[in-house]
């Protein structure tokens, strides 16, 4: 062997130590009791297992200390089940680690790089099979197995697609047209302002013709947050001001950071929290952010009464609802 | 005239059966025991005729339902000008209760305490539609399971199992403290009695799968895996480790 590396004389490894078990025949013995031990409780939480499945009815409950009432079944099967399991794996490693063979062998290293006369073997070997093969005499298979295995690379790159296709202005656009009513969540009840005492908050979404249906990606986008204020506590400039209506004011649910639905209102305190984040809009300053991770205030959507005296969106947001995405300044 | 004399005390019985109708007088005596009550009990902080003052809100118009809720659940009068009134032992018995009530009510016209036969959850509510309406109209400051959660600056939504029927209505009629209120319009009061019915069911779900936790999600279920979870894990790992001596 001509790679061998020169083995080094003294290393400084510590002499080995035998463990007790493999000097005194009593410890290999007390091992083995532990070993056996270690599987009988294994065996016993599987017959646990069984029996708990079998014998123990689903609905029956025991107070067991620190989880309170709990119901008997689950708990027996889960215990007997982490018994079976937990003591083989620990009962096998407790017989490697006491009983099974404990041998220090020395293996001498050598160099990673093959002989150089292996490597001149491989090469022939390989150029004989390639000859034998005849890839160089019949072209017809050589390029129709080249045109396979390039159309085979080339399917992954199709399936590409699938990640499309891209969400055009979905983004940017909600269902809220003009004249869209505002209808309870659920319920889908129309909404008159006299409906909302002060302090009242109402939960909507955008009307749909009867008989449709939502779709959940819609709902993610439309709901709606109407709350009634005293129309004196809102501190708006007079556009803001216009899409209100006799102090009831209609904010995106989405937040604005991502996309939770923005619905804890503090009724003293006017403000509106994000229960993800704790983003804090305060509802008389248009859902100014005054705490927390979000960047915009939540989009206002502009309101007022239509013909009938229910109330309906004036116009669509005016900006796109929930969180940055990409092509959002 | 026999029969008149019989229509009026047919009518009279009916009416003392049902035992429900109060006379004039007695109802001026009931509002009179609650002022008396009010100026004792609640005047310092709301002010002699209910005006309410700077540490204390108004109670004119705040109808019956609000003081039975506050005054009935222990949450008024407040043990301390803490952030949040809350939930304890009540100061006052039902009769003191129905006094006060009955004598904020006579200030002005707001929120009545819902009647027995208004609140038949079980008969007109659906636990179905009770859970969706939960969801959508309490869940973000309640929690999912109804076990209440922080608001801003100490405030806090509290646990709403273990409530009343009635006041967890009169709380959503009537929008106590930092809560908002849902009008009879917008979740109407089969909707609310379908929201209690969920209340209440998810109140005696029982525990399948085993510890529940405190049904808060992620934070004592975090907790508990990076504590207990990974502490197991690291003590199998020593004594992986270890050497067999």
């Amino acid at each position: 062997m001509s790679n061998e590396i020169e083995a080094i004389k003294d290393p400084g490894l510590p002499a080995h130590v035998h463990r007790r078990a493999d000097t005194d025949p009593k410890a290999a013995q007390k091992a083995e009791r532990q070993v056996a031990i270690l599987f009988m409780l294994s065996a016993l939480g599987t017959v646990t297992l069984i029996g708990s499945y079998i014998f123990i009815p689903q609905d029956v409950f025991i107070f067991f200390p620190v989880l309170g009432s709990t119901n008997a079944h689950q708990l027996f099967l889960g215990l007997g089940m982490a018994a079976s399991l937990f003591f083989i794996g620990m009962g096998a490693i407790h017989w490697a680690k006491t009983l099974m063979p404990d041998e220090e062998v020395v293996i001498q290293r050598h160099e990673f790089r093959s002989p150089d006369e292996d490597r001149a073997e491989f090469v022939k070997a390989a150029k004989e099979g390639a000859a034998a093969a005849g890839l160089g005499r019949r072209s017809l298979i050589k390029r129709t197995l080249g045109l396979s295995l390039g159309l085979v690379g080339l399917s992954p790159l199709i399936l590409l697609r699938d990640l499309g296709p891209l969400p055009g202005d979905d983004l940017s656009t909600t269902s809220w047209k003009a004249g869209t009513r505002l209808v309870t969540d659920p319920g889908d009840r129309p909404i008159r302002p006299e409906d909302l005492e002060v302090g009242a908050v109402a939960q909507t979404l955008p009307e749909v013709a009867p008989g449709a249906h939502r779709k959940l990606s819609d709902i993610a986008k439309d709901a709606v947050l109407l709350i009634r204020l005293r129309p004196e506590e809102f501190n708006l400039d007079a556009e803001r001001l216009s899409w209100t209506h006799e102090g009831i004011i209609a904010f995106s649910k989405i937040c604005s950071h991502m996309g939770c639905a923005v619905a804890l209102y503090e009724q003293q305190t006017k403000h509106l929290l994000c229960p993800c984040h704790q983003s804090t809009f305060d509802v008389t300053r248009a859902a100014k952010v005054i705490f927390g991770p979000s960047a915009r205030p939540l989009p206002q959507l502009a309101i007022k009464v239509d013909s009938e005296g229910y109330l309906v969106a004036q116009s669509p947001f005016n900006e796109p609802v929930g969180p940055s995405f990409w092509e959002r300044s | 005239m026999l029969a008149l004399f019989a229509i009026g005390t047919t009518f009279s019985v009916a009416g003392a059966a049902t035992g429900s109708q109060m006379t004039a007088a007695e109802r001026t005596a009931l509002i009179e025991e609650g002022k008396q009550i009010f100026l004792k009990g609640c005047s310092s902080c709301h002010g002699l005729n209910a005006e309410g003052a700077a540490i204390a809100p108004s109670l004119i118009g705040v109808g019956a339902a609000s003081v039975d809720f506050q005054v009935a659940t222990g949450r008024m009068p407040m043990a301390d000008m803490s952030a949040q009134a809350m939930r304890k032992a009540p100061l006052y018995d039902e009769k003191e209760v129905e006094a006060l009530a009955a004598y904020v009510a006579s200030l002005a016209p707001g929120p009545e305490i819902p009647g027995d036969e208004l609140l038949n959850y079980e008969r007109d509510g659906s636990v179905a539609e009770g859970g969706e309406l939960f969801r959508t109209n309490c869940a973000m400051c309640h929690n999912f399971a109804g076990q209440g959660g922080a608001l801003t600056q100490g405030k806090y939504a509290p646990t709403v199992m273990g409530v009343t029927p009635r006041h967890i209505y009169e709380a959503m009629i009537t929008g106590p403290q930092s809560m908002p209120v849902f009008s009879d319009k917008t979740v109407t009061p089969e909707e609310k009695l379908s929201i209690i019915k969920w209340i209440k069911f998810a109140e005696s779900e029982p525990q399948l799968g085993g510890a529940s936790l405190g049904r808060v999600g992620p934070v004592t279920e975090g907790l508990l895996v990076w504590t207990l979870g990974l502490g197991m894990l690291i003590g199998v790992a020593v004594w992986l480790a270890m050497k067999a001596r």
